[in-house]
């Protein structure tokens, strides 16, 4: 005879097997990107059979490989998973707090804060190394802090925050014009690094700072992960569940434009990455748990997806910069039309 | 209240009109006596009267276009800024924020690197093109579904084709070093390379731009009561928005084909228009074509001094002045506004 299962019961193993089909997807997702991870090793203007790659990552020395693939594809990927996870994580830990897709940081202006500062240190300033990554950090807080204060006049709105974060970017997008083009050694393809982000040049010696930065900020905002999530329920009920939220913004802000930052200053604003991951992380996962992880993978997929088209599937060489912002700005104007229609407050 | 503020208003109109004439005038006597290299006032003299003698006159005569062009550009500037906001009924449109400025780069790119123009007016022509189909296109997408084109919905669609159409200049000039880096120049917005002869290939749109968008001031200002009530009024209302908006894009496309995308001319000068005459299209318009000349010509100026020994190019100074008063306005405007 079967008893029926109390309700309380019911409840437990519903949440049981969501979360379990939620980490399956997550792992499901991990896998697919190791498996691209894997395709950009292999492929290139010549094709390298997996186990000589898997060779090469072991760290024997195969001549002419080693140098394909060890030198010029490993240090690409590497920095297309941890810059495209980077931003991935920031993007959506900003639209999830600000409850709107809208509000990623390159919409709003951060990438291109932490951008003008890093094209400051190196021309002007002539620095390089980490130097550069603390100063994008401090004046992508900066720009956050000067678009929040800004943009609060009694209370927060969405809709301001937006508006004036398409000001801000547009002055420092005309700084970094301008900056770049009194550079000495002044080329096109610094120019779009700067404006659009590209991976072009990063060294294998840039992925240990970014990936310390990714597991530190990253780290810090997920263990912030249920208090955000309260968040979207409004600020008052997230109060009410017990959620500090003035802390958990500030820690959520901090610690994205932390990771935007430092992706920013190694790769450029690869653009719409952070707009774009949250959004079609959700498509995969549904609304219901929390985006983080899944965003940093969709993210880290789409980087490397894109850097790949750049280099092979085009007629001619582009950064992933120029890739992703032609995919963004047709889906940003998708979402214009979409909310349109579901007459939603736009 | 607003019989109070009306007639100071009326009297005060001619008073500012001559006020902006003499800044003007005093700009581009600025605009010439000033620059990276120092002048003394013979050699300004002697230029004026057309003597190329020594370095100096040679820079003051290499000034006059320059000038020139400046107040040209603002001009055009500030009256299709004036005619967008009329036209949309919307305070945050302007060239540059509706990715129009864009558009017309876009094609010039697409026109220099695949189909190989050179001439002065085929530039001028693409770039006309180019600026009327990215508003076109821009609007419809700002103004579909509900609520119509509210200043955030346009703002974001032309947020979003700016980024992808600079994403394709990139994809079009990058394949081409030889003209990359003569775009990527242009695209920064000056008016430093100006000639009398490349001018006077731009002369005729601007003229009929200008033509158009002020015989339109009437018409604005029966829209600015509503597209309805205009229609009430024997407005055909549709007409009406066509060819003002015809006139806005001829000023915008013609002046970025010479000057490169210059932002915020149009933004900021319209509102600095009604808050000193008011909202009568036909006193805003003139004026506000005056204010966006003496704006151009003050930031080219300030360009000019302080940067030196470089220069600032103009488009650079214009969004520092323009985008803190983009802000302001966004902050000034009730939420439900927006």
């Amino acid at each position: 005879m079967t008893t029926l299962a109390s309700p309380l019961q019911q409840v437990i193993q519903r949440r049981e097997t969501r979360s379990r089909r939620c980490i399956l997807r997550i792992a499901l997702l991990a896998a697919g990107v190791a498996l691209l991870f894997m395709l950009t090793l292999m492929l290139g203007q010549s094709f390298t059979p997996p186990m000589d790659v898997l060779r090469v990552l072991l760290g024997q020395d195969l001549p002419g490989l080693s140098f394909t693939v060890g030198q010029l594809r490993l240090p690409r990927a590497v920095m297309a998973v941890l810059a495209g996870a980077c931003f991935g994580l920031g993007g959506a830990a900003f639209q999830t707090m600000l409850r709107n897709p809208l509000a990623s940081p390159d919409i709003i202006g951060i990438n291109f804060g932490a951008s003008a500062a890093a094209v400051f240190a190196i021309v002007v300033l002539s620095l390089d190394g980490p130097a550069i990554s603390v100063i994008a950090v401090i004046s992508g807080l900066l720009v956050a802090m000067l678009i929040y204060v800004l943009s609060f006049r009694h209370g927060i709105a969405g809709t301001r925050l937006i508006l004036v974060g398409i000001g801000i970017s547009a002055m420092l997008k005309s700084w970094i014009s301008y900056i770049l083009s009194r550079a000495a050694a002044w080329d096109l393809q610094e120019a779009t690094r700067w404006l659009t982000g590209s991976l072009n040049g990063v060294q294998m010696s840039q992925a240990g700072p970014l990936l310390l930065a990714l597991l530190v900020f990253g780290g810090l905002l997920i263990c912030r992960t249920r208090d955000l999530e309260t968040l979207r329920l409004g600020d008052d009920t997230a109060a009410a569940l017990g959620t500090n939220v003035a802390m958990t913004r500030i820690v959520v802000i901090v610690t994205a434009v932390g990771l935007i930052a430092v992706a920013t200053a190694m790769t450029g604003p690869i653009a719409f990455v952070a707009f774009l991951s949250g959004p079609i992380a959700a498509r995969i996962f549904g609304q219901g748990g929390s985006l983080l992880i899944p965003a940093a993978l969709t993210g880290a997929a789409l980087v490397l997806v894109g850097d790949f088209c750049g280099q092979f599937l085009l007629p001619s060489r582009y950064p992933v910069g120029v890739v992703t912002g032609a995919l963004g700005a047709p889906y940003l104007i998708y979402l214009i039309l979409r909310a349109n229609r579901s007459g939603a407050s736009l | 209240m607003i019989a109070t503020t009306r007639i100071p208003l009326r009297q005060s109109r001619p008073v500012w009109l001559a006020l902006m004439l003499a800044v003007l005038l005093l700009l581009c006597a600025l605009s010439v006596a000033i620059g990276t290299r120092d002048v003394d006032w013979p050699d300004i003299i002697a230029a004026l009267q057309g003597r190329i003698d020594n370095i100096s006159q040679a820079a003051i005569a290499a000034r006059i276009p320059r000038s020139l062009l400046a107040l040209l550009a603002g001009a055009a500037l500030g009256l299709s800024g004036a005619v967008m906001q009329g036209i949309t009924r919307n305070p945050l449109a302007d060239p540059g924020i509706l990715g129009v400025n864009m558009g017309a780069a876009l094609a010039v790119a697409i026109g220099v690197a695949w189909f190989g123009i050179v001439s002065a007016q085929a530039y001028i022509w693409v770039a006309i093109l180019g600026a009327g189909l990215a508003a076109v296109f821009v609007y419809t997408i700002g103004s579909v579904g509900r609520g119509g084109a509210t200043p955030l919905k346009l703002a974001l669609a032309g947020t979003a084709t700016s980024v992808a159409f600079s994403s394709l200049v990139v994809a079009v000039i990058l394949p081409r070093n030889d003209i990359a880096g003569g775009i990527r120049l242009w695209q920064v917005g000056g008016v430093g390379g100006a000639t009398m002869e490349r001018m006077s290939h731009v002369l005729p749109f601007l003229a009929v731009g200008f033509v158009l968008s002020l015989i339109s001031a009437k018409k604005l200002n029966a829209l600015a009561l509503g597209d309805d009530m205009a229609a009430g009024l024997g407005e055909r209302v549709a007409l009406a928005r066509a060819s003002a908006a015809l006139g806005a894009i001829l000023l915008c496309g013609a002046t970025t084909a010479v000057c490169g995308p210059i932002g915020f001319v149009g933004l900021v000068v319209p509102h600095l228009c009604r808050l000193l005459i008011g909202i009568d299209h036909r006193w805003l318009l003139p004026f506000s074509a005056l204010i966006g000349a003496c704006l151009l010509l003050a930031s080219d100026i300030i360009g000019r001094i302080i940067a030196r020994p470089n220069e600032l190019e103009v488009g650079i100074v214009t969004a520092f002045i323009g985008a803190p008063f983009f802000i302001w306005i966004v902050r000034r405007q009730r939420l439900r506004d927006l």
